[in-house]
């Protein structure tokens, strides 16, 4: 297996405003490793949420070359990239998202539901992973119910049920305090990372830095520095 | 997913009820006035089908309908007799004296002809007394809605006296009709003491009811006797129509209802529309969240439908229900005799609520189906 799992050149995004362009993306050239967390950083409207958005799939690129999990995205359209997303990705949301009306085992057992496994089955498997997530207790508690570090390891699980490749998670600490967002990123370092899957983490919450096996500094739609002891070296928790 | 479809739905309990309570009522509304309409102009006609020996009317060109005919001379029913294909003929008068009972208590009513030989056009339906009883001299029948209104909370019981136009005449026989339009209490007597009950005019006769031979067409009969004698002849569904055609255009009665019924379909339509616009609006974070997630638009767009298709389904039987339930209580009420659910307004309002339901939901899916699944990344 080819040790690169996302793959940047090049990458431009503009959205139309009015009569005029804005180029959120110019010209990105980024790598994500299998077996390893790594942070996407930056100041806010430098374009992290634009970048994920492109390599998840959910937007096109405008131009550039991009490869997720050895598949050329530009080749991807419509239902098949729904399904690409839905066999090889998680997502974890900086809402968490989960439904408001369905338990925390129901939400977990969600991209299980969406491939067509039988609810008793998925449901099953979702137990055990909430289980093994600390959350055994509260498996039929609504998301009311939880704290926010409770359902930000339901939305952690149900990123992880499918057994994706490729993990994106959106400021998954910005909604929680300090010590609960410590604590996910600690369990998202120990249960999401593997030889086999690619993490990445959008953040500028400095506080999480230590849980990255690498670092991209983004800056005005490109990468600015890349590597974990360059990007640091370069005051980048001042700078954002 | 059609669990999380359904879970989504029951999740938000007030929009939830709004939505069904919404098609309920609009359901019910409809179907209520749509049935009420129908048993109006079903009543209108309802003395034409009461009469089942005979399968033509015979009357003036000029009548439009069964209250108001022109009478006929005598001689037009040894010209309908003499028809070829016509078994029998007999004459009919239809009048509206006033009756007064012996407590003085009186009311217009609606007084039939039967043939003074055969007794055609006879009521079907007896509660008390036979057909024969009607032989007798000075004698009369009447429905069981008249006997309620002359003689309340006491038991059938023949041998009751009226008075119409200074005729003393005894009640022989009590049957059972069908609701007249005017709710008029129906008397029915021989055709000669009809005549004599109600005072002589020039010409007396309201109708010939003809039965044609075995193996002639009514249709073709009633286009010979209209060549042969200058009389107009429908079959009796025919007539029934011409009569409810003439209420229908002549009163106010369909625009009445006609607004009632469209309000209603607009009222749910804008009501359960907007309430689940709403619903999806509210959702549209969890829509988004699901199509990263990898749900189809195809799913995405049956989950809204199947939430839709509920709602529909739940509102429309309780809806219906009580339309059902309204006529079903008040199916003893004498003066609501004729009222009921057909099935065929049942199965229009169900098409009404499809309606609402396929709009309330569009908007709704077009919204989703346009959403951008990057939303999510948006806090």
């Amino acid at each position: 297996m080819r040790n690169v799992a996302v793959s940047c050149h090049g990458i431009t995004k503009a959205f139309d405003s009015g009569e005029n362009q804005v180029l959120a993306l110019r010209g990105v050239d980024w790598e994500v490793r299998f077996g390893e967390l790594t942070l996407l950083v930056g100041p806010s409207g430098c374009g992290k949420t634009t970048l994920i958005s492109v390599i998840a799939g959910l937007l096109d690129a405008t131009s550039g070359e991009l490869e997720v999990l050895g598949e050329d995205m530009r080749r991807l359209r419509g239902t098949d990239a729904v399904v690409f997303r839905r066999r090889n990705l998680g997502f974890v949301f900086q809402q968490f998202n989960l439904l408001p009306s369905l338990t925390a085992v129901e939400n977990a057992a969600v991209p299980l539901l969406a491939a067509r496994v039988p609810r008793r089955t998925a449901v099953a498997r979702a137990s055990e992973l909430l289980a093994e997530l600390g959350l055994g207790h509260r498996l039929n508690a609504l998301p009311s119910k939880l704290s926010g570090g409770q359902q930000q390891r339901v939305a952690l699980a149900r990123a992880l049920l499918h057994e994706p490749k490729l993990i994106v998670c959106d400021e998954p600490t910005s909604a929680l305090d300090h010590e609960t967002g410590h604590a996910v990123m600690e369990l998202l370092k120990r249960v999401a990372v593997r030889e086999d899957r690619a993490v990445i983490v959008v953040t500028h919450d400095s506080r999480v830095f230590e849980f990255a096996d690498e670092i991209a500094e983004m800056e005005d739609g490109s990468i600015r520095s890349e590597g974990l002891e360059a990007v640091l070296e370069g005051e980048l928790v001042e700078r954002i | 997913m059609n669990f999380v479809a359904i879970q989504m739905l029951l999740g938000d309990r007030i929009k939830y009820l709004g939505l069904v309570t919404a098609v309920a009522f609009s359901t019910f509304l409809m179907s209520h006035q749509s049935s009420i309409f129908a048993g109006v102009m079903n009543r209108t006609r309802s003395q034409i089908l009461d009469v089942q020996d005979a399968g033509i009317w015979v009357m003036d060109p000029a009548t439009q309908y069964f209250d108001e005919a022109k009478a006929l001379p005598d001689q037009a029913l040894y010209r309908v007799r003499s028809v070829e294909g016509v078994e029998w003929a007999v004459a009919m008068r239809k009048g509206t004296p006033v009756a007064r009972a012996a407590d003085g208590t009186f009311r217009t009513v609606i007084l039939m002809s039967v043939d003074d030989d055969s007794l055609a056009g006879a009521p079907r339906h007896m509660l008390a007394g036979s057909l024969a009883d009607l032989r007798q001299p000075d004698s009369l029948f009447i429905d069981r809605a008249a006997y309620y209104y002359f003689f309340p909370n006491q038991p059938f019981r023949t041998g009751r006296v009226f008075e119409i136009n200074d005729h003393r005449v005894t009640v022989s026989g009590i049957f059972e009709s069908s609701a007249p339009f005017t709710n008029l209490p129906i008397f029915y007597a021989r055709y000669s003491e009809a005549l004599k009950f109600q005072g002589r005019e020039r010409n007396m006769m309201t109708y010939v009811l003809v039965k044609a031979k075995p193996g002639v067409d009514e249709n073709t009969l009633c286009q010979r006797i209209a060549r042969e004698t200058g009389f107009h002849a429908m079959t009796t569904q025919e007539f029934g129509w011409a009569t409810i055609d003439y209420y229908f255009k002549h009163t106010g009665i369909p625009l009445n209802f006609g607004i009632t019924i469209t309000v209603a379909l607009l009222v749910g339509t804008l009501v359960a529309g907007q309430t689940f616009y709403i619903f999806t609006l509210e959702n549209l974070k969890q829509f988004g969240a699901l199509k990263a997630i990898g749900v189809t638009n195809w799913r995405i767009t049956s989950m809204i439908l199947l939430q839709a298709g509920m709602v529909g389904a739940i509102g429309y039987s309780i809806g219906i229900a009580m339309t059902a339930a309204f006529y079903e209580y008040f199916s003893k009420n004498v003066d609501l005799r004729g009222f009921f659910l057909p099935w065929q307004i049942a199965t229009g309002t169900a098409g009404a609520v499809l309606v609402i339901i396929v709009i309330a939901s569009f908007m709704s899916i077009r919204r989703v189906l346009v959403l951008e699944p990057a939303v999510v990344f948006r806090g």
